[in-house]
């Protein structure tokens, strides 16, 4: 059953040939397009929309705009939801579904309604103050029962099934804001020429134009800025981009900017798109947001800013009441009353701060110098206590209370790079600095100029100004269109005194005078103190509605004027911004680019499963049929390197092609050993050290020519090696003749390792090409070509500590060159590994990689204290002599289990015997751990101090992660063929 | 924030890896007497003003050039930007 909308009035800018049904709160109700979710609901005489933040008052809509602090609701959308929504800020679709919030079990009987009782005990600090005791409770009893009384909506914890993009712009001029001001300034750019973007919040561009009922050169506002639209529509270099919020200035003339899809767009269009505006030069043409008075029981369904009553009634003809009072300390509050009349609302009474207030003929009586000091009503505001000029109080039954307190220009992103606002007292309002923001000029409302004549004339000014900041020609003038230039008359009045009752500064965090006064009352005296203790201006809406008038009362409080008292810091964002829009696709498997080795193709083919190793997709290891445990492939691949051949492909690991006549020498200051004695057509293990002796990376250079090296790193270091050896060729020896360039991706590189891979080789590499231990011993390197005239490099070097070799074809040929070594090697035993039996291969081995270069080690460390040559300067060879870190006298040692089979828990504590496990204990820890199908044992390789005399002793590897306590004894690294046999036969 | 290549015009400071001070181009040598008080105060003892500061950026997702940033502490706003190679040349850094 659908209900009728009995507060919709006639007129307005909504489509009334369509009727769209939607839900609120489980109730079915029906509105327009056109309208939004809040000027459907008041349309439909909903008052109550939700329960405040602390104290579960009921509240309702107090704004018809972004800045609104009650109205959050929690919307459903394609089978998910979305909490703390602006009812005033989406879009009435057809079968629309919103939930009230922070309301148990109803909205209209909220069991936590208590708390509002219980106020006394709630002020602010409350949390610092009543839950001190017992200290263990606050984490498993107080926050958890706060945070399910005290919120906002909940969050939907199922995958949001969304779309949201990322996109960049760029433009001579940003037009923030598409008022009256915006339009203009816009006109004139895009008339000149220059390439304009016009972003506005709304759904339709005109700003308060479609919420006012004065005329433009004789015609409705609202159709002056459809003209206005349809005219920048037309220009080439203008973009305009309704329902697109610039959310905030970043440097050199970036901005942030969410826009949100049409209702109308594509399924498969982004529900809303993150922009960076890069622009050249930005007019803010924003507007201003309308302030609530402090006075005792404002905060009561029906009450609510007189600018956005008269929107409700003039756009969407809809009706808060229709019978309403205004209380106003500035002329504007008429104009409400105004429209209100004109509506048919019957306007009982214009209740004015000031005593010389104007006479309000649309009103029933105009009451000066009084204040309203009290309301009443249960859920809805059914009537107000009037305290007129002489003190007298007088009751008046109204259903809507129109309140203005005056207007803020909303001058957020002139304030975000620090600039504190500035106070003019004669709109009493804080307005932007000019020049705070470079390149950005504000104009109209935000500027503080809040008549539409004032607003046109300044957005063509502003426009002009930033034109010709760009060297860009403006054109003649164009005569500006005429219309109301009515002055500002506004007596600062931010709250009502000497009247029983809370008065609200801060609907959404629930923050009264009192609490303000509190914290006056208690020392917090700085602005940014007494946001963070009474928590006034957080949350969603930033305190769009309460700032001001906060600053007001504690300016009132401490004495000091307003400008003294100054505003808290503003910062990005504007209104609030969606996580998923931030990151747009990059989610899932588009987190980051996936970069696929050379023999992906191959590795999938033969359902190898993969690991991630940075961007890389790396073959972890190649499961065959019967093998139900990774262990089981692990092994047999290790074995099988062991005991015949194995191939891998090890692409990943950075190459670094290094040529120039001055190659050799600058290596030597780059490795912390000598790199100019090695000869060409040979391959040095090759340390690298950071400039504070702790080792960066290793890997391995291979001199190809007199003047050309090929230097390998860590696939984790490959970025940083390059970045670390560019440096010193720009930054510290600019003179010497080397280039660098990255070729990792240029080369697929193929392990071939173990006792076969000679046997293997012959038969890939062309007859020419001398494999033998004398022409091509360990160490060697050098051009071949390979099965039959392709052109790659043959390097002997071995991680494993095999017999190995390292095979270079060009990328494309990866994959075609790992089947052709399976298939000339299948009688062999060729069996392809992958990164985990690398692993085990090289822990048997005893070789360092990243676990061992953790960025904490040093050479000495590692073992290789001696590879630091003192005859040559090189990068870390200085401070890696100094005091305490040449002292270190941790080493690194391998591991076995006291029982032969406990596995040693990586990254687990070396302590004595019978130690306590505490800090003070720790002798050391595990680096790598594995399971070693060559001893047939749990291996692991860790750093011990003094580990020469600890050989043999007896430790215990503590893990107080897992609880595991193993006994361990100290052995030599190297598990596998100490003395290097293997490798070199 | 956006950064003026000499080279190829204004970039967005994400194509850039920042390094810091640009006093890390004046290394000490090495095999000179007092080198280790020389690269204590090199790696250790930096300023860190409230104004203009010259650092290191590195243009990683582009032409791999590293340059020299004079940039104000306080408003970000970018006053030079010079290859940091001609900047180590000037200062007499040669092989």
């Amino acid at each position: 059953m659908t209900v009728a909308q009995p507060n919709r009035l006639a007129g307005g800018r909504i489509d009334r040939a369509r009727t769209l049904s939607f839900r609120f709160d489980g109730r079915r109700y029906t509105g327009h397009p056109g309208d939004t979710l809040a000027s459907a609901l008041v349309a439909n005489d909903v008052a109550l929309l939700g329960r405040s933040f602390k104290y579960h008052r009921p509240r309702g809509l107090i704004s018809a705009g972004s800045e609104e602090p009650n109205a959050l609701v929690t919307l459903a959308h394609g089978g998910a939801h979305t909490p703390n929504t602006r009812a005033t800020m989406v879009e009435l679709v057809d079968g629309l579904v919103a939930a009230p919030q922070n309301a148990w079990p109803s909205l209209r009987f909220d069991t936590l309604a208590v708390n509002d009782l219980a106020a006394p005990l709630l002020t602010a600090g409350f949390y610092y103050k009543t839950f001190m005791w017992p200290r263990g409770f606050w984490e498993r009893v107080y926050e958890p029962a706060i945070r399910r009384a005290a919120g906002l909506g909940r969050l939907d914890t199922a995958p949001d099934p969304d779309s949201y993009d990322r996109g960049f712009l760029h433009c001579d001029l940003l037009v923030v804001g598409a008022g009256p001001a915006g339009l203009m300034a816009a006109l004139t750019a895009g008339r000149a020429g220059a390439r304009v973007i016009l972003a506005d919040e709304d759904t339709v561009a005109g700003g308060r134009l479609n919420a006012e009922t004065h005329a433009i050169d004789d015609a409705p506002g609202a159709d002056w800025a459809a003209a206005a639209r349809a005219e920048l529509a037309a220009l080439p270099s203008v973009r305009v981009m309704p329902r697109t919020t610039v959310f905030g200035v970043f440097d050199h003339g970036t901005y942030g900017a969410l826009e949100r899809a049409a209702p109308d767009a594509p399924s498969h269009a982004p529900r809303e798109t993150f922009w960076r505006i890069f622009a050249r030069a930005c007019t803010l043409c924003a507007g201003a947001t309308e302030r609530p008075i402090a006075f005792p029981g404002n905060d009561r369904p029906g009450i609510l800013l007189a600018g956005a009553a008269r929107a409700f009634v003039n756009r969407w003809a809809a009706a808060p009441a229709r019978r309403a009072a205004v209380f106003t300390n500035n002329d504007d509050g008429h104009r409400s009353a105004a429209d209100l009349a004109a509506a048919g609302i019957e306007v009982v009474a214009l209740i004015d701060t000031r005593a010389d207030a104007p006479d309000c003929p649309f009103a029933a009586e105009t009451l000066r110098g009084a204040q309203v000091i009290g309301t009443s009503g249960r859920r809805r505001l059914t009537a107000i206590t009037v305290r007129a000029a002489g003190g007298a109080l007088r009751r008046i039954a109204c259903g809507a209370l129109a309140v203005s307190g005056g207007w803020n220009p909303n001058l957020h992103l002139a304030a975000q790079h620090r600039a504190r606002p500035a106070w003019d007292d004669a709109i009493a309002a804080f307005v932007p600095v000019p020049g705070a923001v470079p390149g950005q000029r504000a104009a109209g409302a935000a500027a503080g100029v809040f008549s539409t004549a004032g607003a046109l004339a300044g957005g063509a000014a502003a426009a002009r100004a930033a034109l010709e900041d760009l060297g860009l020609s403006a054109g003649a003038p164009a005569p500006l269109p005429r219309t109301e230039d009515a002055p500002v008359r506004v007596t600062a009045f931010w709250h009502v005194t000497g009247a029983p009752g809370r008065a609200w500064l801060d609907f959404q965090n629930d923050v009264t005078v009192k609490d303000v006064a509190l914290a006056q009352a208690e020392g917090f005296r700085s602005v940014e103190h007494v946001k963070r203790y009474t928590t006034l201006g957080m949350a969603t809406d930033q305190g769009r509605t309460a700032s001001t008038a906060a600053i007001g009362v504690m300016a009132a409080l401490s004495g000091q004027g307003i400008a003294e008292t100054g505003t808290t810091m503003v910062r990005p964002p504007y209104t609030p911004v969606s996580l998923g829009a931030l990151a747009g696709r990059a989610r899932g498997p588009r987190f980051r680019p996936v970069r696929r080795t050379p023999t992906h193709v191959f590795a999938e083919a033969r359902g190898a499963v993969f690991t991630e190793a940075g961007q890389w997709l790396r073959a972890q290891y190649y499961p065959r049929p019967g093998e139900t445990h990774w262990r089981e492939s692990v092994d047999r691949e290790v074995r099988a390197v062991r005991g015949a051949v194995g191939v891998c492909d090890v692409t990943t690991l950075g190459k670094i092609d290094v040529q120039g006549a001055d190659a050799a020498a600058f290596l030597d200051r780059i490795y912390c050993n000598r790199m100019a004695t090695l000869p060409i057509g040979r391959v040095r293990y090759g340390l690298m050290l950071r400039e504070d002796g702790i080792v960066m990376d290793d890997g391995t250079a291979a001199r190809l020519g007199p003047d050309h090296f090929i230097v390998t790193t860590t696939t984790a270091n490959a970025g940083a090696v390059t970045r670390h050896m560019e440096f010193a060729r720009q930054c510290l020896w600019p003179g010497m003749d080397v280039q660098l360039v990255s070729v990792t991706d240029a080369w697929a590189q193929i392990a071939v390792a173990g006792p076969n891979a000679r046997r293997l080789l012959r038969r890939i590499v062309d007859p020419p090409h001398d494999l033998s231990n004398q022409t091509f011993p360990f160490m060697a390197c050098g051009a071949v070509t390979v099965c039959g005239g392709l052109g790659g490099r043959l390097f002997r070097i071995s991680f494993s500590g095999e017999l190995a070799y390292e095979l270079a074809v060009p990328a494309r040929y990866g994959n075609a060159l790992m089947d052709e070594l399976l298939d000339r090697g299948a009688d062999l035993g060729a069996t392809p590994y992958g990164t985990e039996a690398l692993g085990v291969l090289r822990i048997e081995k005893g070789h360092a990689a990243g676990n061992e270069l953790n960025g904490r080690t040093t050479a000495a460390m590692l073992g290789l204290g001696r590879m630091v040559s003192g005859e040559k300067d090189s990068i870390g060879a200085v401070l890696s002599r100094r005091e305490g870190l040449a002292g270190d006298d941790r080493r690194l040692a391998g591991f076995v289990p006291l029982d032969g089979t406990s596995a040693i828990p990586g990254g687990a504590h070396l302590l004595r015997p019978g130690a306590r496990a505490e800090a003070a204990n720790v002798l050391g820890w595990i680096s790598s751990a594995a399971f070693s199908p060559t001893l047939e044992s749990p291996i692991a390789l860790g750093f011990v101090a003094l580990a020469g005399a600890r050989m043999g002793a007896t430790l215990r590897a503590v893990s107080p992660v897992d609880g595991r306590d193993i006994p361990v004894r100290a052995v030599s690294p190297h598990f596998v063929d100490p003395d290097g046999g293997r490798l070199r036969g | 924030m956006i950064i003026d290549h000499p080279l190829l015009g204004p970039r967005d400071a994400r194509e850039f890896t920042y390094l810091g001070d640009a006093a890390l181009i004046d290394r000490p040598d090495g095999l000179a007497a007092g080198a280790e008080d020389a690269f204590y105060d090199y790696l250790y003892l930096r300023d860190n003003p409230a104004g203009l500061h010259r650092e290191l950026w590195y243009h990683e997702q582009g032409d791999r050039s590293w340059l020299v940033v004079t940039r104000d502490t306080r408003s970000h706003e970018i006053t030079q930007v010079e290859l940091a190679r001609d900047v180590a040349l000037a200062l007499g850094r040669g092989a």
